[in-house]
């Protein structure tokens, strides 16, 4: 029960965040909020953001893990390229569903392994780290597609982008579904724990007996399997493999996500529920601006804007001001009432 | 020169900081041409002292004299440019650039704006000439070391200053050839007529180079000697401010433990750290570790603890061998350690009382067994009242517990894993007296039910209290190891300031 309200308490700053934008748009686009029924399909634009927001919201569920830890993963879009190629090619080669599934997932689990490599064994910087696989992996990508923009039309590849179950995109489950399979593990277990025990104090953590670089080359790993599922995700809904585009400065919005979602990039204290609504915050940016009709040469600026304006609201002072303010019109109202008393 | 007409002269100068007086009304004064070692352990002042005179701390009162002016540094810079050049501990010096760059940075020779690279490393060349050293100044800092840099470091200091120099524990990472070479540099600048403050924990060292010698301690003079006048003994009572006579015990305890030892240890040791060392540890004994600061007390712990593993030697208990390559290998054999730094290496801050008191029997279970919500919160309950931990919450982040409440959180970590050999490094350190007394109960408790304790202390009184044994450690050895009625402070210090030829305890 008290652990409940404190749950709350940690995202209620995000779900407000959240809130406020969905009003801003509705107030600017009426009818925002409908969703109808074609085909044994929702649309509208809520499941719209659910949906598009999906590679972003996966990327992010990774990417509170390595950053819960002080580090970061540059590399995610270049993982989503090559994942996305792996699968193309080999569904293009006659593999079945599963065998393709399986090597696209691989390959990110593989970019994860290289990853928690260089930053735990070696001691390279996190960012520096992974910088290598993000200029290498669009490189790598190529190769597998061979430069060109690899299609396909396998029925049930195709399923992954742009099915439905019960009406709802297959995405949508396939984000929310990993979501909770994610946050269970790490709070059920003590995975969450030794996280941010490492993220906190890697020298006292290693004192204390933890095996830092297993769990470090862990959750690169993680990182790595959310690119890859967020990868096959992004090429089945374009049913094809563009190695130049696919998940192109995503990680940047990932990482937005995770600092939207309140986890520090000095590591420690992390949620992934706090980070999948900062996706769907940065998505429903994205939508909103689409929706609105500006000029689209606007969108980028408009975004920057909205997002400066988040960031500002959530930063240290501000909320220590925020604090103070409230500090003083208590104890100001508890002078009162003395006084009155 | 002159005898009567001080280099510099400090004269009752005090420095606060917020909740401690670091420098009280000291006085300090450097002739010119000697070598004068300035001695205290942690926390007596030598830092701020050394800072004050080079610029780099700003003294709240007293004065200071060069060649009998005031003078006021308000930056090191300014007090380069009097004559006080400073070398700090980790050579402060740039080493991806040239050693010639590193000599003439700030003050390059320039021709229309541009530096004269061959110019520059022509200078360089001959300047350190003077001090014997014919090394390739285009290369790189970092290809050369410590001892290169050390005098580097010196070289560019006293081309920039030249009349005091300042060496804060120039040997500290050298070994003993490099030392060597550096005395003689150090040695042939006093003859220049340089006067030179040597800080140094190595007491050996000290005696060698220094001609005299100024001892503080909690910020106070304690005093200031010719080096000739002073013996070993006289100097570590000074550094310890040693009161013999308040003891509650005088001797330590006569309950020796016999039997076959627990876990035996055998020519353990680590180049460079500590020497190989035999030890034996019995099952409830309590083995205390005396030394002065940086004599390779902490290093023998991580050495124990698997944090710096041992690279000769080996350890093994009645089962057979054990492996101690890493903090989680030692964990496995049933071995705690709390460590000395306990913000850095000891407690997770952010995280919670609760977090860090179930952190390393977690780390042993390992992430799939998660230790079931209630089970922990009865644990830690249990371990704030048995500890006494003052905490208003279990969930309060660790960090903003008192130094004394952090240190048992940290104990309560390694009691949970229910060992069968801890080690405290300085349990006492930094807590207010009350904490003190309970670390010293707690210790005495834990002993009494069987585990071994290995207890690193710079407080003698204490060891002596709790000690079934205590082994001295000096200049990076094991030099002594005293048995019940042997254990006094009188011993102890007579260890520390034995010379290394007389050996064990006198």
């Amino acid at each position: 029960m008290n652990a409940g309200i404190r749950a709350l308490g940690r995202i209620a700053p995000q779900l407000a965040t959240l809130a406020a934008i969905l009003i801003l748009v509705a107030a600017v686009f009426p009818g925002f909020f409908d969703i109808s029924l074609a085909n044994g399909r929702l649309y509208g634009s809520p499941i719209d953001i659910l949906n598009r927001g999906a590679p972003v919201a996966l990327l992010a569920i990774g990417m509170t893990l390595v950053i819960a830890t002080r580090g970061i993963d540059l590399s995610v879009g270049a993982v989503m390229a090559i994942s996305g190629a792996v699968a193309a090619s080999a569904i293009a080669q006659g593999l079945g569903l599963a065998a393709t599934l399986a090597l696209a997932l691989g390959a990110g689990l593989l970019c994860g392994i290289w990853n928690g490599i260089l930053v735990a064994v070696l001691g390279i910087q996190p960012i520096v780290a992974t910088l290598i696989l993000m200029v290498a992996g669009r490189g790598i990508a190529q190769l597998i597609t061979e430069g060109a923009i690899l299609t396909f039309s396998h029925p049930g590849l195709l399923f992954i982008g742009g099915g439905t179950i019960a009406g709802l995109p297959m995405p949508v489950f396939i984000w929310i579904i990993t979501g909770l399979l994610v946050g269970l593990i790490v709070r059920r277990t003590a995975l969450g724990l030794l996280i941010e025990s490492i993220g906190v104090n890697l020298r006292a953590s290693r004192l204390a007996g933890i095996n830092t670089k297993i769990l470090l080359v862990a959750v690169y790993m993680a990182s790595g399997l959310c690119a890859a599922m967020a990868g096959v995700i992004a090429a089945a809904d374009i049913r094809g493999a563009d190695a130049n585009n696919a998940g192109l400065w995503l990680e940047l919005d990932a990482i937005l996500a995770v600092v939207i979602g309140g986890t520090s990039l000095l590591g420690g204290r992390f949620s992934i529920l706090a980070s999948l609504i900062g996706a769907m915050i940065i998505q429903s940016v994205n939508t909103g601006i689409l929706l609105s009709g500006f000029p689209p040469e606007f969108n980028l600026l408009i975004k920057a804007t909205i997002i400066l304006i988040i960031l500002v609201l959530q930063s240290p002072r501000m909320v220590a001001a925020f604090r103070a303010g409230r500090r003083v019109r208590k104890t100001a109202e508890a002078k009162e009432e003395s006084a009155f008393s | 020169m002159l005898e009567s007409q001080p280099l510099l002269c400090a004269r009752a100068v005090t420095k606060v900081f917020p909740g401690t007086v670091a420098l009280d009304g000291v006085d300090f004064t450097l002739r010119a041409g000697e070598v004068h070692a300035l001695l205290g352990e942690n926390g007596a002042g030598k830092s701020t002292l050394i800072k004050c005179l080079s610029g780099a701390l700003r003294r709240d009162d007293g004065d200071i004299l060069l060649e009998g002016k005031a003078i006021d540094p308000r930056s090191t810079l300014e007090a380069q440019d009097l004559g006080i050049g400073c070398v700090y501990q980790e050579v402060n010096l740039l080493p991806n650039l040239t050693v010639a760059e590193n000599l003439f940075l700030g003050h390059q020779p320039t021709r229309f704006g541009m530096v004269r690279t061959r110019v520059m490393n022509e200078k360089a060349r001959a300047c350190l000439a003077q001090y014997d050293l014919d090394i390739d100044v285009t290369r790189n800092l970092d290809s050369y070391s410590v001892a290169i840099r050390q005098v580097i470091a010196i070289a560019r200091a006293v081309s920039l200053s030249g009349k005091v120099l300042i060496l804060d524990e120039p040997t500290a990472s050298l070994d003993a050839h490099e030392v060597a070479m550096l005395f003689k540099v150090v040695r042939s600048l006093r003859d220049r007529g340089l006067g030179i403050v040597f800080i140094s924990h190595f007491l050996d060292q000290v005696f060698e180079i220094s001609d005299s010698l100024t001892i503080l301690r909690n910020g106070q003079l304690v005093g200031s000697e010719r080096a000739a006048n002073i013996d070993r003994v006289q100097l570590v009572n000074m550094m310890l401010g040693r009161e013999l006579q308040q003891e509650t015990r005088s001797t330590g305890r006569t309950d020796v433990r016999t039997g076959s030892p627990a876990i035996r240890f055998r020519s353990f040791g680590r180049a460079r750290r500590v020497a190989p060392f035999d030890l034996d540890i019995r099952e409830g004994e309590v083995i205390g570790m005396a030394g002065l600061l940086g004599s390779g007390r902490t290093e023998t712990a991580e050495l124990l603890f698997g944090i710096a593993p041992h690279d000769s030697g080996s350890a093994e208990d009645g089962e057979g061998r054990l492996r101690l390559d890493s903090p989680r290998a030692a964990i496995a054999h049933g071995f705690g350690f709390c460590p000395e730094d306990r913000k850095s290496d000891g407690i997770i801050g952010d995280l919670s009382v609760r977090e860090n008191i179930i952190l390393a029997l977690q780390a042993r279970l390992g992430w799939m067994r998660a230790l079931p919500a209630r089970e922990q919160a009865a644990m830690v309950k249990d371990f704030i009242r048995k500890l006494d931990i003052r905490t208003s919450d279990m969930e309060k982040p660790v960090g903003q517990l008192s130094g004394g409440n952090q240190q048992k959180v940290i104990l309560a970590r390694w009691l949970a894993t229910n060992p069968r050999f801890l080690i405290l490094d300085e349990p006492t350190r930094g807590i207010d007296v009350g904490a003190h007394a309970e670390i010293i109960r707690l210790i005495e408790d834990l002993c009494e039910k069987g585990m071994s304790l290995l207890v690193i202390s710079s407080e003698f009184d204490e060891l002596v209290t709790y000690s079934h044994r205590v082994i001295v450690v000096r200049d990076r050895r094991h030099v002594a190891e005293l048995t019940g009625a042997e254990i006094t402070t009188e011993s102890m210090v007579a260890s520390i300031a034995a010379t290394g030829s007389q050996g064990d305890a006198a």
